[in-house]
């Protein structure tokens, strides 16, 4: 933790000398406007930062163009990584306005620090899937499949969360899973599958999705033993508070929640 | 040869020099610094740990031992042949040198994986498949530590006095014999350099091994996979690994180094 907590200070540093110039023109235009701005469309001016988990990429760079496209005079930006990181830089005073995670357990050192402006919401699930390459040569049908000693099989290592998150899926389902590689993350396991290499590996319904055509997924019930929740908060500190609430309200909409499982998500 | 005075070192070099060493030599001091050693003895027990070690040490040697067979018969054709297209030849068996280790690792993938060229033949013929077992890791090391070797004992072979050759031919020695009695021993110290590095560096292959054979304790996992692995969980555990990885290293490179090469240098 203390090694993560280094390497994220000059990327902090940095994000706060570049907000820094922002916030300071968003102060200037934002004062004296009424907050009844929000997401009625096209008042909402200068930066806004959303801090969010590296999975939900595509999917809030969508949500994030349309609110640009709705408010012309407002500039949404984006800092993807890892969760913990992502919490570490904003308890080191990163200026951010929004914060999505993938899972509780970062939110939580956020709002431990004090740091939510309005209680954090779950607004997407992610669940375990089998991924097999197209045609699925290995005729795999379900987690029973990871027993088979026959079959070619890829799993996270227990270390990293999609690891953790299949121990505890094998566990629930009594299933004693004979893999053949514990991948270093649920992207070197997909890619194993893209490469036909491996029969099947345990990851995300949303790698499954993202992966396209080379992929199929199937789904399992003991997925529901190990759900990822996605919660999502306006930060205290926001520079830009009223744009920050609009993509919230955005994300939790109808319209946000269609485009996060056309993504692979669950709706929560 | 006349050797160099102490006073006579250019402020100019000197300045660099120090520079440039404390650069290469601090990170290890950091490693030493931080390790955890109040707990190191029981950190060097847990059941992974040998396990890692033992793999990585049997792989890099049988690695070493492949690049040897192969690459000292490249060295010749490169440094004793009139061949066309030498140029091209070098170029090519010293690209893994260069090339990220990834890429070496899907590279061997499209080649010898299920799915590859060969791969699939050996496949549908006998149901063995390559990647993610021991063979895996060798291969992939290998790949990545083979040009080192043949860098080596090529120069070894251009910097030999080709005399001698000429004169077992002359006393009636055929090709093979020549090479046998007296280029093999002539270059030995340069073999041994080169097997060394080769060694060293598919000890601390990654890259090409993570991506080709996998992760698998016990399989393919070797210290540098688990020091990676690790450091995502457990900082202390990836330190004491590197440690021990480090001490491994430097031991050998001395010990070797002072053995053949010193005395190659002395000849």
């Amino acid at each position: 933790m203390r090694t993560r907590a280094l390497l994220a200070l000059p990327a902090a540093a940095l994000l706060a000398l570049t907000a820094c110039g922002g916030s300071s023109n968003d102060a200037a235009s934002t004062s004296g406007r009424s907050s009844a701005a929000e997401s009625s469309g096209g008042d909402l001016t200068g930066t806004l930062t959303v801090f969010a988990a590296a999975s939900l990429t595509d999917v809030f760079t969508d949500l994030g163009d349309q609110l640009m496209k709705e408010n012309p005079e407002l500039d949404v930006k984006f800092n993807f990584a890892g969760s913990d990181a992502l919490a570490t830089q904003i308890t080191q005073g990163a200026p951010a306005d929004v914060f999505a995670s993938a899972n509780e357990k970062q939110m939580k050192v956020v709002t431990d620090a004090g740091l939510q402006g309005a209680d954090p919401k779950i607004f997407a699930e992610n669940v375990l899937e089998i991924a097999v390459p197209k045609g699925n040569p290995g005729h795999v049908t379900g987690l029973k499949d990871f027993e088979n000693a026959d079959l070619t099989l890829a799993v996270c290592a227990p270390t990293v969360p999609c690891g953790a998150a299949a121990q505890t899926v094998f566990q629930a389902a009594g299933i004693n899973a004979r893999p053949d590689t514990e991948e270093t993350d649920v992207k070197a396991a997909l890619n194993k599958v893209q490469l036909g290499e491996v029969d099947a590996a345990l990851v995300y319904a949303t790698d499954v999705e993202a992966a396209g055509d080379q992929v199929e997924g199937i789904e399992f019930p003991e997925a529901d033993q190990a759900v990822n929740e996605y919660p999502i908060c306006v930060l205290e500190a926001a520079p830009n508070p009223d744009a920050a609430k609009a993509f919230v309200d955005l994300v939790t909409s109808d319209e946000g929640q269609k485009a996060l499982t056309d993504a692979g998500f669950r709706n929560p | 040869m006349s050797r160099p005075r102490e006073g006579g070192v250019p402020l100019p070099l000197l300045v660099p020099a120090a520079i440039g060493t404390l650069f290469l030599v601090l990170p290890l001091l950091g490693l030493l610094i931080r390790a955890p050693w109040s707990d190191l003895g029981a950190r060097l027990t847990e059941p992974g740990v040998g396990e890692a070690l033992r793999l990585s040490l049997v792989t890099a040697t049988l690695a070493t031992a492949v690049a040897m067979v192969l690459g000292v018969p490249i060295a010749w054709v490169l440094a004793r042949t009139r061949m066309r297209g030498r140029s091209v030849l070098r170029a090519l068996v010293t690209v893994p040198l260069v090339l990220p280790p990834v890429v070496g690792g899907v590279a061997l993938f499209l080649v010898l994986g299920r799915q590859g060229i060969l791969g699939r033949l050996l496949y549908e013929w006998t149901g063995f498949t390559i990647p993610f077992t021991t063979l895996a890791v060798v291969i992939a090391e290998t790949f990545v530590a083979m040009p080192f070797l043949v860098i080596s004992v090529e120069g070894a072979l251009r910097a030999a006095d080709a005399r001698f050759e000429d004169a077992a031919a002359t006393l009636g020695a055929d090709r093979w014999t020549t090479f046998r009695r007296v280029t093999l021993p002539l270059v030995s110290p340069g073999v041994a350099a080169g097997a060394v590095l080769c060694w060293a560096r598919a000890l601390g292959e990654f890259g090409a091994t993570i991506t080709f054979a996998g992760n698998f304790p016990g399989t393919t996992q070797t210290m540098p996979l688990s020091v990676y692995l690790a450091l995502q969980s457990d900082p202390e555990a990836a330190i004491v690994l590197s440690l021990i990885l480090l001490v491994v290293s430097v031991a050998t490179l001395l010990l070797l180094r002072e053995r053949w090469l010193g005395r190659a240098a002395a000849a």
